[in-house]
């Protein structure tokens, strides 16, 4: 099924991808293991789980799609593993957990499990622990349903590891880790006039390292920063973000293509990156006059924007990510290409997840497309480029440079060549 | 003199689009794309339709294939086959015998 979410969890041992069809994968990096060298760093399945199920709200007349829209890892605290995931209007929170231990002589029951007659036991034992095959399940322990009337786009886990918030088209709620019967709207930009509404929710995050601080993006291009302590319902922002638009280069597309699809912090917390349809843009918090970088994606598309408009591609909602120490930012693009962009050296790449075009354990070959002119060999031209081949969802290992790239129903994971 | 007349690549796409959709509404990222996008997943069910189309459908021949089978919206009579079926859930409810 096509996959809809990839996130690494804190540590980045655990790899969880959520798809259309409401199931979520978990894979785990293998353990080094000197027998098996090259196997150091491979991602084996771990977990699979059905999250979501297709369900129809008669009474608003509204389909609900199974589709896991987010997964957001929990930190750890116990040897389980705790993760949130969402569809467009409910989030559930899953304990994965081990079991490779089993009793095993027990006094009322016999090994199969069937109830032995109380009058034929005539001694006591203990019953003992014995290994069995490792078996890992998943568990819902919360559902957190009924604060949405929008499709919520977002959820992000608060550095107070207590709360965390949702995000709607047009609300923002916070809750409480334990407490599934009651949330606060923190962010309502619904107008009381539905025909005046301008703009919509597009994400949003908690702070890494503020609790009460979080940002979230607008559909026109503009990141508002809000600080909860300022009061109980943020509709007013400390900082809002926006870069100066030259009014005499406006057209049709302009606040189409300035529709913010991602929002990320950076790990520091100084710095946020957003995507908008051909750029992804670093801003500095203490700077909201304009951002302080910003890198193309994907500029050849400026002249092919009223096909991308007709079909419906301009709409796309890409996502990026830092690397673990922010040196980097990674985002993806049409023909299962995707971008990183190394902050400090100013340089760029572009790489292409495919079977056909690389070979497994061989370092990938940098693509290049060919805007106009002569074609070159090995480029590929505008033209050519398959829209329907687009990588949405990336996501890169918190310490190391390994990195998952989703490319439709196909997940890639990369890593940086061993010597 | 020739007058310099470049256009950017961006205006340019947008005389391409009002050139095929002349009557492009005038607020393009404006209320009516908004409202679209917030009524994703609307499917219209009526059951007075419904039933009529369910009557209907027993004095006729039954189509062979819908054209379009996931569409059911107001413009669609639904009918029983087109209506999302619900998949039955992992978690038998303790109800179930």
């Amino acid at each position: 099924d096509i996959i809809s979410t990839v996130e690494f969890n804190y540590s980045g041992d655990l790899l969880a991808t959520g798809d259309k069809g409401g199931r979520v994968v978990i894979f785990q990096r293998e353990q080094e293991n000197k027998s098996r060298p090259h196997s150091r760093g491979e991602y084996n399945v771990y977990s699979t789980f059905q999250s979501h199920e297709p369900e129809f709200d008669y009474l608003k007349s509204l389909e609900i799609e199974e589709k896991i829209n987010k997964i957001r890892w929990l930190p750890q605290q116990n040897a389980a593993h705790f993760l949130l995931s969402t569809n467009d209007k409910t989030i559930k929170l899953w304990k994965i957990s081990e079991r490779d231990k089993r009793a095993e002589g027990y006094n009322l029951k016999d090994e199969d499990g069937r109830l032995r007659d109380p009058f034929r036991i005539t001694a006591l034992r203990v019953p003992i622990l014995k290994p069995m095959d490792l078996m890992v399940e998943a568990s819902p322990r919360r559902i957190f349903a009924n604060a949405h009337t929008y499709h919520i786009n977002s959820i992000s886990v608060n550095s107070d590891h207590e709360t965390y918030l949702s995000a709607d088209d047009l609300r923002i709620n916070l809750w409480h880790l334990e407490i599934t019967d009651r949330s606060f709207n923190i962010v309502d930009i619904k107008p009381v006039n539905m025909e005046e509404l301008t703009e919509v929710i597009t994400a949003a995050e908690f702070h890494p390292l503020q609790c009460n601080v979080f940002v979230y993006s607008s559909s026109k291009g503009t990141i508002r920063l809000c600080d909860m302590r300022s009061s109980a319902l943020c509709d007013r922002h400390s900082k809002f973000f926006e870069e100066p638009e030259d009014p005499s280069s406006r057209s049709f597309f302009s606040e189409i293509i300035s529709s913010i699809s991602d929002v990320k912090f950076s790990h520091s917390g100084r710095y946020m990156m957003t995507r908008d349809y051909l750029s992804v843009k670093v801003w500095d918090l203490n700077m909201e006059s304009r951002p302080v970088e910003t890198h193309q994606v994907h500029e050849y598309l400026r002249s092919k924007l009223c096909s991308l408009y007709e079909n419906d591609c301009i709409f796309d909602k890409f996502e990026g990510c830092w690397n673990g120490s922010d040196s980097a930012i990674m985002t993806g693009s049409y023909n299962n290409f995707f971008r990183m962009f190394d902050r400090s050296t100013r340089r760029d790449v572009t790489l292409e997840a495919s079977r056909e075009n690389s070979k497994p354990r061989a370092s990938l070959k940098p693509r290049k497309v060919c805007t106009g002119g002569k074609r070159k060999k090995d480029e590929i031209s505008v033209d050519s480029l398959d829209f329907n081949k687009k990588i949405l969802h990336t996501a890169w290992h918190p310490a190391e440079n390994i990195i998952a790239v989703a490319a439709t129903n196909n997940l890639y994971i990369f890593q940086d060549k061993v010597n | 003199e020739m007058e310099d007349k470049v256009t950017s690549p961006e205006k340019a796409e947008e005389a391409k689009l009002k050139a095929r959709y002349p009557h492009l509404g005038q607020k393009p990222g404006g209320s009516d794309f908004l409202r679209k996008r917030l009524q994703k997943g609307q499917k219209y069910f009526d059951s007075g339709d419904y039933n009529m189309a369910k009557a209907k459908m027993k004095n006729k021949q039954l189509p062979t294939a819908a054209p379009d089978k996931t569409e059911v919206t107001g413009d669609h009579i639904p009918t029983p086959q087109d209506l999302p079926q619900r998949k039955p859930s992992l978690v038998a409810s303790k109800l179930a015998g």
